[in-house]
């Protein structure tokens, strides 16, 4: 008797096995550069490992290009398996329209409440006490990346902060290098002009404007020597005509530019480029004046499913990205940083080591993406690529940003 | 009392007019019901959305004019819109000087007709991103055009429109104009060949020059193949999209936007439905001010004569 019901059990344990092992799920982002499709290369040998299949659904072009596919799809009735989204607001009016999935029970399975590191990242990805996407990694956009190459070509010294850098402008152009490398699209300029502020403004004015949406500070005088540096920044990085951010990477990487502002996926194209932290390019968190990191980053979403095999696979997908070996491995290609606090990452590199420190003590930002709603990020990111381009005066930009902040829901 | 004695006798009828060519009316039907449903239908509803607050999916919070108040109020806008007007005008013109031209040209019975012909249409063969994409490398003073001029020897030569805020929407025009013209010379050329040989022969006997018969004579008996051929650039012109996309971006900064570059972002980007739709309505509101009087003349004249 039990021998038959143990052979049952042992059947019906087999099917489920089998059906689960026959999923295959779509998986859209939009990682396709050379670094960050190594990342995700190893999201997809761990899930492949698994016995499911991944459908790698990349879809080329920046986040902009590929976040309006990704919600006509959802919002369209043609949902992938799962998606890469940036957290915070994107996703808010889906989950309100009961499009994504609720991954509440995977995370107390998971016990990710005491796991993911800062919390914050885990709060972004709650509407309501539910929990609605995985973090897979922690980004940052604090960062300015320098070309010893293009130092020593000039016979100067890598600075070690924004004010030595910015003093060295003069002598890297006399050696025909540029000194910034800045790709000529609205977002890269922004993420910039969020570095220098928090550089130059200092964190308080900073918190005041991008939290509590306090235009008062933004017209006052901390963020008027603020846009006097970005509209010094603008005269460096004249002459830089490339487009995608990774072509101004590569122009640091060659030594053609002498740095770029650009957040820690950077590290991903130096790292396929095969150069070294400390002897072929240095980095700088917060500009080395302010040592704080903003915490956004990717974050996974499962579109709602009818067929509920594909929904457990969903859950098993979720608990896959967040477990320590995808971490170490998926973080280490990305040049990203872990979202749990409690495994060891002694491979990483220098960059990363500095990151890690920074977060160890406590020095964390909420990320734009979380602060602000897509609408007025593309507005202030309009303005920026209306005023690197030209000739706006910085008065002038620093009262049409003040009005956004203003208008800011 | 006619009036009241009509109603009978014409329902007696109307089944019958009804049904008259039934079939070719249920054939019609799918047209029909897709130009009411999705155009009309479409148009009423973007138009009633764009008073509403509507974020990434619509939602029925009224707020007025504020989405037309902001849309106004947006440099970025008053640039697209600007850039749309100067696109716009030069493509209208040159695009029918040009394609006039050089139809003229083949209607002079030029050797090699059918071969240039093939030449000046081809590039309306390509989409409109690879068209934005090849002048972008063409453009490009590193390694297109200008690199290979100075590389003849003319070291000074600068031509890089696509860099400076100011002449970027020429180079798109460059580009847009190497990919429209062909089709409308082929047009013209078409209304060329419908003129009859004789008013050529009578134009002759009166000792009318050539370049005076095209414009006296046969430009005012194209009359039909112009306005198509207005129809048709006007349209390329309203959907300006693909081609700024492809070639520029945008950019640099915000030098090269179109309004319909515009709605698309505020639409899915900025996931701001009332502001796009705010936008495309605007847009849909200068094409009626375009065409209603252009209809009025057009329809009105022609019951007049």
């Amino acid at each position: 008797m039990s021998k038959t019901l143990k052979s049952l059990l042992v059947g019906t344990a087999l099917t489920a096995a089998s059906t689960a092992s026959a999923i295959e799920l779509e998986v859209t982002h939009w990682w396709t550069s050379g670094g960050e499709a190594a990342a995700v290369s190893k999201f997809a040998e761990a899930w492949n490992a698994t016995g499911n299949t991944w459908l790698d659904g990349a879809i080329a072009g920046s986040g902009g290009t590929a976040r309006p596919i990704i919600i006509s799809r959802i919002i369209g009735g043609d949902p992938m398996g799962a998606t890469q989204m940036n957290h915070g607001r994107q996703a808010q009016e889906l989950i309100e329209a009961g499009l994504l999935l609720d991954l509440t029970d995977v995370a107390e399975a998971g016990g990710w409440a005491d796991i993911v590191n800062p919390s914050s990242l885990l709060e972004a990805c709650t509407l309501d006490g539910r929990i609605y996407c995985v973090p897979v990694n922690i980004h940052s956009s604090q960062w300015i990346w320098l070309s010893h190459a293009a130092y020593e070509n000039a016979g100067l010294d890598v600075p070690t902060d924004w004010n030595e850098f910015v003093a060295s402008a003069g002598d890297l152009e006399a050696a025909g290098t540029l000194p910034l490398a800045m790709g000529q699209q609205g977002w890269q300029q922004n993420i910039a002009f969020g570095a220098i502020t928090i550089a130059v403004a200092g964190l308080d004015a900073w918190k005041a404007v991008n939290i509590d949406k306090d235009a008062d500070v933004a017209r006052g005088a901390e963020y008027t020597t603020a846009w006097a540096a970005i509209a010094n920044a603008r005269e460096l990085a004249r002459g830089s005509n490339v487009q995608d951010w990774n072509q101004a990477t590569n122009m640091v990487i060659t030594g053609t530019a002498g740095a770029q502002i650009m957040g820690d996926w950077a590290q991903g194209e130096f790292a396929v480029a095969e150069q070294v932290e400390g002897t072929d390019y240095s980095c700088l968190p917060g500009l080395g004046l302010n040592p704080v990191l903003d915490t956004g980053g990717d974050a996974f979403y499962f579109p709602v499913n009818d067929d509920p095999e594909i929904t457990a696979a969903q859950q098993e997908l979720a608990a896959l990205l967040i477990s320590p070996e995808v971490q170490v491995s998926f973080n280490l290609a990305k040049g990203s940083l872990p979202v749990r606090g409690d495994i060891d990452m002694a491979a990483a590199n220098g960059c990363m080591q500095k990151g890690l420190e920074i977060l160890a003590n406590g020095g964390v930002l909420p990320s734009g993406d979380i602060a602000f709603s897509q609408d007025t990020t593309l507005q202030i990111e309009d303005l920026m690529a209306q005023f690197w381009s030209g000739d706006m005066s910085a008065a002038d930009a620093q009262a049409a940003y003040a009005q956004l902040i203003e208008d800011a829901d | 009392m006619t009036v009241t004695s009509e109603p009978p006798s014409r329902s007696g009828k109307r089944p019958a007019k009804l049904f008259k060519n039934w079939m070719a009316k249920l054939a019609s039907l799918p047209m029909i019901l897709t130009a009411l449903v999705v155009f009309v239908g479409g148009t009423a509803w973007t138009v009633t959305y764009s008073f509403t607050g509507s974020r990434m999916l619509p939602k029925t919070d009224w707020v007025g004019f504020d989405q037309y108040e902001r849309l106004w109020s947006t440099d970025r806008w008053i640039i697209s819109i600007k850039n749309l007007g100067i696109y716009g005008g030069c493509s209208m013109i040159l695009t029918l000087v040009i394609g006039f031209s050089l139809a003229a040209c083949l209607d002079r019975k030029i050797r090699f007709e059918s071969a240039f012909r093939s030449i000046f249409l081809y590039p309306f063969a390509l989409s409109f991103v690879v068209t934005g994409l090849v002048w972008q490398w063409i453009l490009n003073p590193d390694f297109g055009l200008q690199s290979v001029v100075r590389g003849w020897g003319w070291e000074s030569f600068t031509f890089n429109p696509l860099n400076d805020p100011n002449t970027v929407i020429y180079g798109l025009l460059i580009a847009g104009l190497w990919q429209g013209t062909g089709l409308i010379m082929c047009i013209m050329l078409a209304g060329l060949r419908g003129i009859d040989e004789d008013i050529w022969k009578a134009a002759r006997v009166d000792g009318i020059g050539t370049v005076k018969t095209y414009v006296m004579i046969i430009i005012p008996m194209m009359r039909p193949v112009f306005i198509t051929a207005l129809v048709l650039i006007a349209s390329g012109i309203i959907k300006l999209y693909d081609l700024v996309v492809a070639q520029t971006g945008g950019g640099p900064g915000l030098s090269s936007e179109v309004p319909a570059k515009y709605v698309i972002e505020y639409m899915f980007r900025a996931q701001n439905l009332g502001q796009g739709f705010a936008a495309s309505t605007m847009m849909l509101c200068s094409v009626v001010i375009i065409l209603i009087p252009w209809a009025y003349l057009e329809f009105g004249g022609r019951k007049r004569g």
